[in-house]
């Protein structure tokens, strides 16, 4: 008998984790809300440090999703721990019996029209980092209209304890750093200006992107949160922030301002971590049974995490946690269900 | 007119709006190792002057980020071009070839 | 702009305001910048709207202006609003109402300490039993009596005898709004509208036919800044924010400002005088300066008052060319004559704004 695994999320987690315990010999059901897998990669363009476009590591996942059972645009309805199993209805009406849960539910993207400040919504030539990934798919949008200013604004939603999230999303600095090349690409003559508070080039070959930002594309940092934007007669924004390294105020008129929203724990994920009675951390994301050695494992028996369910994370960072997610799960049903390991066993002396 | 004992402030702020780009360009047409920097002011600590006059190189090259010549070149008046700066900059910054260049195209030689 | 995008803020931020039955505290220096402001309140409230609005001889100021300007101890200024509540309380009232905006900051700022810092509530309660022998209360509810006008805006509406519309080109009038720092900017969740993007005037304006200017320096000081104007030395810098505003207005050629707050007013009527001196540059057209006026006046106008028991005549920058485009019939020669036709005298000309 196969161990049911029930996989909640399909973005490059969830996918890569279901991948790896098909091949592991698991029953895998997969479930994910919207129409299609992918989540947030579907929505961006080109990913960093090297601009591959995104599309490329999503067909690489979804070739090894052979023989996974996919039930798309599914929510959990519920879901409960039983001895040994969790008790799972699918809002399709399925009703699974799963040996191991993983949840893969992603992040949401921090709503950037909560920093009233900055005029999301509100103006025109506001935006945010997801809409520019989808203006450099589409190529359409009416609020980008050969800008000749460009800024971005790092840390929307992060490092900012008022906006609810005191953590560091990881990401946007060098994804913002990133977009400003690919705007210089779509608009050489244009101005960029990063607005920083720390950037953090932490990733191998960020910093290279960096400097490539500087030397190349000629962009502008300006260490300093912006603090207030404002819409001018002819619809341009007016800008304004510190520059700390000088210790005086700046102000900039800019055509287009690009708001690099973070990284919140998903509210999907959320729902079922309240079904199953489970505390989230103070930063809203999952908790795990521990930050330092079992970063995988929940804090409930048979359950699993992986990607940016436990907090922000880069793509590989994302795969490389469903890989150990799926290494976790195969050592606990191997554990906990004496068959698994009599046929794992079988399995090696017949080779 | 009325004497009222006061007027109008003089306002600190940069505005960018105003920055000369085309004085700039000149000096990164010359100086292209300039775009690097990163205001880590390496430079500025180990400098003989900077303790003793308001000397920065770091202070002069963000000074003219924000367009501000005739700032930038009273930050180099005190160098004395010992090239301490340069064998610091993490970036390999030709510091003292870019002092020269600044105060070439600023205006001060 | 997208107008619907400030509409889903103004719906988070949704302020109680009770309909009536409110004890009433006046600004101490309103009365004496915008006298027919606080009789217009007064009027519009109980005589046309018919509400009770209770007021009493014995409230004092609020003590705000000493508060900012560091000159009395926190404790003395808490007391002095203890007691204002302790005559609301003592009088049968719950609602109360304050006509100026640092009072309202200061009782808005005095409630939240109180709430934090429990202890310090029951040291005041006690130092205001034994100075003045009165029970300490708090209000049920605290409003700016701009949230009051805010609230019968469409009464005010239906009431209305002129419009904030121009009658010789048919066209909304353009109306600068300029809130009151202390009106949300400490306490987002207390303002109309919150603190970004206040509704509290936007809503008034654009009820009684005008249309809201939004200006990249909206949201900054009027430059009063207390301590930035009461030390001469600092005084720049308080003229200097108001020019900063100004410029940022100028290309939208405002018709009229309006204002919530005793110093905002005050700082953009005068300072234009004071700028046109130092600068010679005027911001309204042909020479003259942005009327500004206070909610009430401008509620008063629109109900039809004679602009003269407004007092409006009591304005640096002359308000003529709003009243014209009003169109508003007024008596030149009754500007300054006072009541019972008393003789109040002549303002000297200033050499540069045009009266």
């Amino acid at each position: 008998m196969k161990n049911n695994v029930l996989i909640i999320g399909g973005g490059p987690a969830g996918m890569e984790a279901s991948a790896q315990l098909q091949r592991l010999g698991y029953n895998v059901i997969l479930i994910e809300r919207e129409s299609t897998l992918g989540g947030h990669l579907n929505r961006w363009d080109r990913l960093f440090p090297e601009g591959v476009p995104a599309s490329e590591p999503l067909e690489a996942l979804m070739k090894n999703m052979n023989g996974v059972k996919c039930f798309t645009d599914t929510e959990i309805q519920s879901i409960n721990r039983l001895d040994k199993s969790f008790n799972v209805i699918l809002s399709n009406g399925i009703t699974v019996l799963a040996d191991a849960v993983l949840i893969a539910c992603g992040f949401d993207l921090f709503d950037a029209s909560r920093k009233e400040e900055y005029g999301y919504g509100i103006y025109d030539h506001v935006i945010t980092n997801a809409d520019l990934e989808a203006w450099f798919q589409s190529k359409s949008d009416d609020r980008i209209d050969n800008p000749k200013r460009v800024g971005f604004v790092h840390c929307v939603g992060s490092r900012d304890e008022k906006a609810g999230c005191r953590g560091c999303s990881k990401v946007c600095c060098v994804t913002a750093v990133k977009e400003a090349c690919e705007i210089k690409e779509a608009f050489p003559d244009a101005q960029v200006y990063c607005f920083y508070m720390d950037l953090r080039m932490f990733g191998r070959h960020y910093e290279d992107l960096y400097l490539k930002a500087q030397k190349d594309y000629g962009v502008r940092f300006i260490r300093g949160r912006v603090s207030e934007v404002s819409e001018n007669q002819d619809r341009s924004l007016l800008v304004k922030a510190e520059d700390t390294l000088s210790s005086k105020p700046v102000q900039i008129t800019l055509d287009l301002l690009v708001l690099m929203a973070g990284m919140r724990h998903s509210e999907a994920g959320r729902r079922i971590a309240d079904m199953l009675n489970l505390a989230p951390e103070d930063d809203g994301f999952f908790a795990v049974r521990n930050n330092l050695t079992a970063n995988q494992q929940a804090r409930m028996p048979g359950l699993f995490l992986a990607g940016a369910a436990t907090g922000p994370k880069t793509l590989p960072e994302s795969l490389a946690d469903a890989r150990s997610a799926a290494a976790a799960i195969d050592h606990y049903l191997t554990d906990i269900f004496p068959q698994t390991r009599k046929l794992k066993k079988l399995v090696k002396k017949n080779g | 007119m009325v004497d009222f004992g006061f007027s109008l402030s003089p306002s600190s702020r940069i505005d960018l709006d105003e920055f000369d780009r085309k004085t700039f360009d000149r000096l990164l047409a010359l100086e292209p190792d300039a775009k690097k920097c990163m205001e880590c002011g390496s430079c500025s600590a180990v400098c003989t002057a900077s303790r003793y006059t308001e000397t920065s190189v770091r202070r002069a090259l963000h000074a003219l980020r924000n367009g501000c010549g005739a700032q930038a070149v009273e930050e180099l008046k005190g160098c004395q071009f010992c090239g301490k700066c340069t064998m610091v900059c993490p970036r390999g910054i030709n510091t003292r070839h870019l002092i020269l260049s600044i105060l070439k195209i600023y205006g001060a030689l | 702009m997208i107008y619907e995008g400030k509409q889903r803020i103004w719906s988070d931020y949704q302020k109680e305001i009770p309909d009536d039955h409110y004890f009433y505290v006046r600004s101490c220096i309103r009365q004496a910048f915008f006298t027919g402001s606080e009789v217009a309140f007064l009027d519009i409230t109980r005589n046309r709207l018919g509400k009770d609005i209770f007021e009493s001889e014995h409230h004092t100021t609020c003590g705000g202006i000493a508060y900012h300007s560091d000159t009395i101890p926190h404790e003395t200024v808490m007391t002095i609003v203890a007691r204002q509540f302790a005559l609301m309380h003592k009088y049968g009232y719950e609602n109360y109402v304050c006509s100026c905006i640092t009072s309202f900051g200061v009782y808005a700022e005095t409630l939240e300490t109180w709430r934090e810092f429990p202890e310090l509530q029951a040291k005041i309660a006690e130092i205001l039993m034994k100075t003045c022998r009165l029970e300490f209360a708090k209000p049920k509810y605290i409003v700016h009596a701009s949230d009051l006008i805010f609230k019968f805006r469409y009464q005010i509406a239906a009431r209305a005898v002129h419009k904030l519309v121009n009658v010789r080109t048919g066209k909304p009038l353009k109306v600068v709004e300029h809130i009151g720092c202390h009106y949300s900017k400490m306490f987002p969740s207390k303002g109309v509208g919150g603190a970004e993007y206040p509704y509290v005037l936007a809503g008034m304006v654009e009820a009684w036919g005008g249309e809201v200017v939004d200006y990249p320096e909206r949201r900054h000081c009027c430059g009063f800044g207390f301590r930035q104007y009461f030390v001469q030395a600092n005084r720049g810098y308080s003229l200097s924010n108001t020019h900063k505003k100004f410029e940022s207005m100028e290309p939208y050629h405002p018709d009229c400002i309006v204002t919530n707050c005793p110093g905002c007013p005050y700082f953009l009527d005068r300072w234009q005088y004071v700028i046109a001196e130092q600068t010679g540059k005027t911001y309204g057209g042909d020479g003259r300066g942005i009327p500004v006026l206070t909610y009430e006046e401008m509620a008063g106008l629109v109900m039809g008052y004679d602009p003269w028991d407004l007092g409006l005549q009591t304005h640096q920058t002359p308000v003529e060319s709003l009243l014209d485009k009003m169109g508003i019939v007024y008596d030149e020669k009754s500007k300054y004559l006072g009541k019972g036709g008393k003789d109040l005298g002549q303002p000297a000309h200033p050499s540069c704004l045009k009266i």
